[in-house]
């Protein structure tokens, strides 16, 4: 059940204190992820991944007529039934389904996501599935995202509806779909999973009314949650504007850490101290391919690329608008000249090409200390300016107008999308793959190459692999959790043991103690944590009237009665007010007819009396007649003549007496005397 | 009782020289570090020495903040630090850190190789300065150390200008700068949150001021500037080379497009040059409109407007030349209008406030000789306007401000004392705050009273809030909770828990009152009488009868027994322990006044 309360002009769910904190995980893909985190009265989605490995069972959308991709043979089932040749296509051995490409989405049936109140966005790469869940589930909550994160994402997106948009396919294939058919299916496709949760691509009208939600956060930007927790963005070293998020209350602290890294490349380095004394650490986004060290793999991308144009072949490096393409740039603006290759031309082709180049330019606050420099003096952060003004490099939106007038071979092209299923890669692929002057050059670690590759089999082009994935890898993160030191680690499953193709690398694993908790797709987990305080402010006026009294050395008490004030998940204890005078015009009514409205409870007692010193109060007060008895557990006063006896034990008093209100009010008071109040 | 001290060592009831030293909480934070335009002498930068006579300035202050790059704000930093001695941190935004110690090079390549003067900062030191700065961005919570805060918000005056939140523990301190709450063509306006602050310490350049809209100022301008071109006279601009310049070259480049114009506009080359790729390698600071379009066109890369050369001063025809410094006092600017004065075609526009002593300042009061060194007369012929084009607040966006950030009081500086006066009054009568309007040197002491934080236990807190999650404004519920103060921690937990930390045991205090009332009936029959009573009178409590015979009013337990002697009396035997004294005490004498007659 949900609870509202008004607050500060704007409707919050009010804290129910003392709830379990839980991850909902609605993505299997580690790298990708996409979780919701129940914590306090909150629910905060972390990231939202679109798995697009999907889109490698889907036949390539061609942007100029493929006679080779139209004529593939429709694929038959092994008891010569063909219902599905429409559908489904044959290329050298493997089965493509021919229809628009489909995305795999995060999980939307694990819980009501409109009941999502902010989501929070690590990188660029982590935001993909943003328009399905913020235009399709009924999400009315906030964003949060770093401005680079925003602008780059925004490419990205853009990119990836224009590629699809732009060639139109009538077809839409779902026959293959249906579970009795699709276990007739060759594999992969039969073992796809989700299937049904597959989706077409979104509109750019829904990219823009999903960013639109977006708020803009600075690294260590503390972000107010309905009073009732704080977030903080930090930065991860991976991208421009990658963040790890902090999402703490006054006493308990968790650490979203997803695509981080520590290797120097063009952002701002990662913030490790901030993640100290988690009580939970989240760890997602590791490299995916912990064996390669990005840096020789930079090394190999140069030397394969030089070796190809030498020979007077094309080099194709199917990329992202955005990333790693700004390090390759550089590193080729640094070897070009000494590789001899300063006449070769170098073409970025995207549609956001443009963009990509110039926003790079602007984000000095969001890049490493040497770039940040170079802004200071000022000059362009980024070398490709220089390559773009000197006409090495050049970029166009696309294969159409400009490029082709300008286009010369032997050359090198950055195009999208890595998967090769779309995009002006596919072009490239159908010109070149004929070749093997040619070389393509996979440096994006999203998709397995041979996947990518199988439509376009047989190739004749060069194919190199050199993944550049600058993330976390496992040595790394064993040294960053003993420097960091979290209570608990929640992990993907992948990440609790080694990869299945290498099975004997238990050095592939994260390696911590007490063991991290997995998760995988689907599953919701109840994090290990126990809230015993809340922050509660004390009203000046209230302060003053407190009275602390000494009980042991160093520890003083005192007792608090006051009026608490709950708002916006803040709580504040006021004076309670003074009892209104009464009328002076009214009369008075009799005291006993007044109900005791307001009943201020009185104070736990502590002590015991000691009964000598007890009835010589009594006689003191005049009480001639005391008689004390001795009893099993303590004694009994009595008061012969006002009917009265006091049972006095270690733990507790008792007087019973006659109904004689000033006689009582006299014996209890000369009993609280010997008792201390709480 | 804690307080917020605020002395200004310039800017106190003046514009220049702005130095700001506040303590809170027992910080220190000294808030910019500028120069005076108006001396030369020992008071163009502020006296270091009231912080300390002897000891090292890093011992007295934790941090100095820098609000943006206008000289009068950060002209006397490396005097500060590295001839004086500072080397703790000072913050300042990345654009601010960019381009601040451009201007300080400038400035002290004016003073000691034009002016000669000596024993004045090196290039070295402003280096060294420089390396004491830490960049911080915009809205990041910047831990200066384990108490004290900071935190930047835009303020629009000038590319990277900032405001300063500065906080501790629940005292807070916000400080201005220099701000513009109107969005102008190349920067947004100025925006805060409602952060409440203990103090605001807010510029009021323009206390006195409401101006025209910015639309009738440009459209002025323009209009002035075309009809001098048209009649073929030269059209001086004098500007400080970043802020300003870049406002109006964008407007007469746009003009210019328009109005397909071809006479040259002109920048002086050197820093207004460079200041244009600050924008536009800054351009995420800009306004909106700038930051969407950029990548289409962008607005810092004029088509029109072309680097100046001092050759061209001669050639004959229109032209249009924006040269620094802004108030003539030196420079490219002035050689220019020296060339040009004489001109009655001509024209020099100044766009921004003039210092007294300067050239801007005395041809803007009407004078129209000037002397000039070697005792030479200019006779000045050219027309001359002011356009303030000065990205200040005026005295509805200082008010708005105010509305934004709600303060508990305000502190005014950077104006002139009259005007100041004026706004003290609009300001401490429209928000019923105190406003305070210190001179340099003069403290002033604010009182705060900040609540104090402390932990509460679930447990306590939870029964509290389930007792009525809504909570009644007319009947406010009292909670009952025992303070523990150990060490430097403060835990309110209930009485039972503190008992029990404490390894007390609770000592139990129980009242049986015996209540005698006349009635005949059967025993049972009274108690029923008496239950009824007792639930007609209290209607809000708990009221049951139990199957024992006996009856519970909340915890509190009434049993009826016959008298032993008299037939016709029970007694009634009330007891309840002292947590529920008033209502024990209340049903005792309900009861002894007996039985209502037509209760049965």
């Amino acid at each position: 059940m949900m609870l509202w309360q008004e607050g500060g002009g704007r409707i919050v769910p009010v804290n129910r204190a003392g709830r379990s904190m839980k991850l909902y995980c609605l993505s299997g893909h580690p790298t990708l992820p996409c979780n919701v985190l129940k914590f306090k009265s909150t629910t905060i989605m972390l990231d939202c991944g679109l798995d697009m490995t999907s889109t490698l069972n889907f036949l390539p959308l061609p942007l100029v007529q493929s006679p080779r991709l139209s004529k593939l043979p429709g694929w038959v089932l092994k008891d010569g039934s063909t219902f599905l040749d429409k559908e489904l296509k044959e290329c050298s051995g493997h089965v493509f389904v021919d229809s628009v490409p489909e995305f795999c989405l995060p999980e939307t049936e694990l819980l009501d996501l409109s009941t999502v109140d902010v989501i929070l966005i690590s990188n660029y790469h982590c935001m993909m599935a943003l328009p399905y869940i913020t235009e399709y589930t009924g999400f009315t909550g906030t964003v949060y995202a770093t401005e680079p994160t925003v602008q780059i994402g925004r490419l990205l997106m853009e990119e990836l509806v224009n590629s699809i948009e732009r060639v139109p396919k009538a077809q839409s294939a779902s026959m293959w779909k249906n579970k009795e058919v699709q276990r007739l299916l060759p594999a992969p496709l039969k073992d796809a999973v989700e299937v049904s949760m597959w989706r077409k691509c979104y509109t750019m009208p829904e990219v823009n009314a999903a960013l639109s939600k977006i708020q803009l956060v600075g690294y260590s930007q503390k972000i107010e949650l309905f009073g009732a927790v704080q977030v903080t963005p930090l930065s991860s070293g991976y991208a421009l504007g990658s963040s790890n998020w902090i999402i703490q209350s006054h006493y308990e602290k968790v650490s979203y850490v997803s695509g981080s890294s520590l290797l120097t490349t063009h952002p701002q380095p990662m913030d490790q101290a901030s993640l100290k004394n988690s009580d939970v650490l989240i760890l997602t986004g590791l490299t995916q391919i912990p064996t390669a060290n990005p840096d020789g793999m930079v090394g190999e991308f140069c030397s394969n690329l030089a070796m190809t144009v030498r020979n007077g072949g094309n080099v194709l490096v199917p990329c992202y608008p955005s990333g790693v393409i700004y390090d390759l740039l550089e590193c080729l603006y640094q070897y070009i000249d000494s590789a001899g290759l300063s006449n070769v031309p170098f073409y970025f082709i995207s549609p956001v090409a443009n963009s990509s180049l110039e926003f790079s330019q602007i984000f000095a606050e969001w890049l490493c200390h040497n770039k940040q420099t170079k802004v200071y003096l000022p000059e362009p952060p980024f070398p490709h300016a220089e390559l773009i003004q000197t006409n090495k490099l050049k970029h166009y939106p696309s294969i159409h107008g400009d490029f082709s007038n300008d286009f010369k071979q032997p050359c090198v092209v950055f195009t999208g999308h890595p998967s090769l299923r779309f995009g002006d890669v596919v072009h490239f692929m159908e010109l070149w793959g004929k070749s093997s002057l040619n070389t393509v050059i996979f440096t994006e670690p999203d998709f397995s190459y041979l996947d990518a590759l199988a439509p376009y089999q047989p190739l004749a082009m060069k194919c190199v692999y050199c993944p550049i994935d600058t993330r976390l890898n496992f040595i790394q993160v064993s040294k960053l959790l003993k420097e960091v030191q979290p209570l608990h680690v929640v992990c993907p499953e992948q990440y609790t043991q080694p990869p299945p193709t290498q099975s004997h690398r238990t050095d592939l694993m994260i390696d911590c103690q007490p063991p991290p908790m997995s998760y995988r797709r689907a599953e919701v987990l109840t994090l290990p944590y126990k809230r015993r305080y809340e922050k509660i402010e004390i009203m000046p006026e209230l302060a003053d009237s407190l009275v602390p009294l000494e009980i042991k050395p160093g520890i003083s008490l005192a007792t608090v009665s006051a009026v608490l004030h709950t708002k916006d998940n803040k709580h504040v204890l006021q004076l309670p007010p003074k009892p209104p005078q009464p009328p002076a015009s009214k009369k008075r009514k009799r005291v006993s007819e007044d109900v005791p409205e307001c009943k201020p409870l009185k104070p736990l007692l502590s002590g015991s009396i000691p009964v000598e010193q007890f009835v010589q109060t009594l006689e003191k007060h005049g009480f001639s007649d005391v008689k004390v008895e001795d009893t099993a557990k303590g004694h009994i006063v009595l008061l012969q003549e006002a009917e009265t006896l006091i049972q006095i034990e270690e733990d507790s008093t008792h007087i019973i007496c006659d109904n004689d209100e000033p006689l009582r009010v006299k014996l209890r008071d000369l009993v609280l005397k010997f008792l201390q109040k709480f | 009782m804690p307080e917020i001290k605020v002395t200004p060592l310039g800017a106190g009831q003046d514009v220049g020289r702005s130095c700001i030293l506040v303590s809170i909480a027992g910080k220190n934070v000294m808030l910019d570090c500028g120069m005076h335009m108006g001396y030369n002498d020992d008071r163009r930068f502020p006296d270091f020495s009231y912080i300390t006579q002897n000891g090292r300035l890093t011992d007295f202050l934790d941090c100095v903040i820098i609000s943006h790059f206008h000289l009068d704000h950060c002209g006397a930093l490396p005097y500060f630090s590295e001839m004086v001695g500072y080397d703790g941190p000072i913050y300042m935004t990345h654009p601010t850190k960019a381009i601040c110690p451009i201007l300080l090079e400038d400035y002290r390549k004016i003073t000691v190789d034009k002016k000669g003067e000596t024993n004045f900062f090196t290039s070295q030191m402003i280096k060294d300065c420089m390396k004491k700065v830490v960049a911080v961005h915009l809205h990041q919570t910047v831990q200066v150390d384990e108490e004290l805060e900071i935190k930047a918000y835009y303020a629009g005056h000038v590319l990277g200008a900032a405001m300063f939140q500065i906080k501790v523990g629940c005292e807070s301190v916000v400080y201005t700068g220099d701000y513009n709450m109107t969005p102008d063509r190349h920067l947004g306006a100025a925006w805060i949150d409602k952060c409440r602050p203990d103090l605001l310490i807010t510029e009021s350049t323009y206390a006195t001021t409401i101006r025209d809209s910015k639309r009738c100022r440009e459209r002025d301008f323009l209009k002035k500037v075309h009809e001098t071109v048209e009649r073929g006279g030269k059209v001086l601009i004098p500007v400080f080379a970043l802020g300003r310049a870049q406002e109006l070259c964008i407007l007469l480049e746009t003009f210019w497009e328009r109005m397909n114009l071809k006479a040259p506009i002109y920048f002086s080359t050197g820093l207004t040059e460079k200041a244009n790729h600050y924008y536009k390698l800054f351009i995420t600071w800009t306004n909106q409109k700038i930051r969407k379009t950029f990548v289409q066109r962008n607005m810092f890369e004029f088509k029109h407007i072309k680097a100046f050369d001092r050759a061209f001063a001669d050639n004959p025809g229109p032209m249009v030349v924006f040269a620094t410094p802004g108030m003539l006092h030196a420079g490219q600017s002035l050689q220019i209008f020296r060339k040009w004065a004489g001109n009655e075609k001509n024209m020099v526009i100044m766009p921004g406030y003039c210092v007294q002593g300067t050239v801007g300042h005395k041809i803007l009061s009407g004078q129209r000789k000037l002397e000039m060194e070697g005792r030479q007369i200019l006779e000045v012929k050219m027309q001359v306007e002011y356009m303030s084009f000065s990205a200040h607040a005026d005295a509805k966006g200082i008010m708005q401000l105010i509305r934004q950030a709600e303060p508990r009081n305000v502190l005014l500086v950077h104006g002139e004392a009259k005007k100041m006066e004026f706004l003290k009054q609009k300001i401490e009568q429209e928000f019923h705050v105190s406003c305070y309007m210190p001179a340099n040197g003069e403290t002033t002491t604010i009182f705060t009273n900040p609540s104090i934080p402390v932990d509460i236990s679930l447990g306590l807190l939870k029964r509290e809030t389930a007792i009525g999650l809504l909570p009644d404004v007319k009947k406010p519920k009292l909670m009952h909770g025992t303070l523990i103060m150990k060490d430097n921690s403060f835990r309110l937990v209930s009485p039972e828990q503190a008992l029990k930390e404490l390894g007390l045991a609770e000592h139990q205090l129980r009242f049986t009152c015996r209540v005698h009332i006349q009635d005949p009936r059967k025993e049972h029959e009274t108690v029923l009488r008496v239950y009824n009573h007792l639930k007609g009178v209290l209607k809000d409590y708990s009221v049951q009868h139990l199957p024992d015979g006996s009856i519970t009013v909340e915890s509190i337990l009434i049993q009826a027994t016959a008298h032993s002697e008299d037939q016709g009396t029970k007694v009634l035997l009330v007891s309840w322990t002292y947590q529920d004294e008033e209502l024990g005490s209340y049903l005792t004498s309900l009861l002894k006044k007996g039985l209502p007659q037509s209760t049965s």
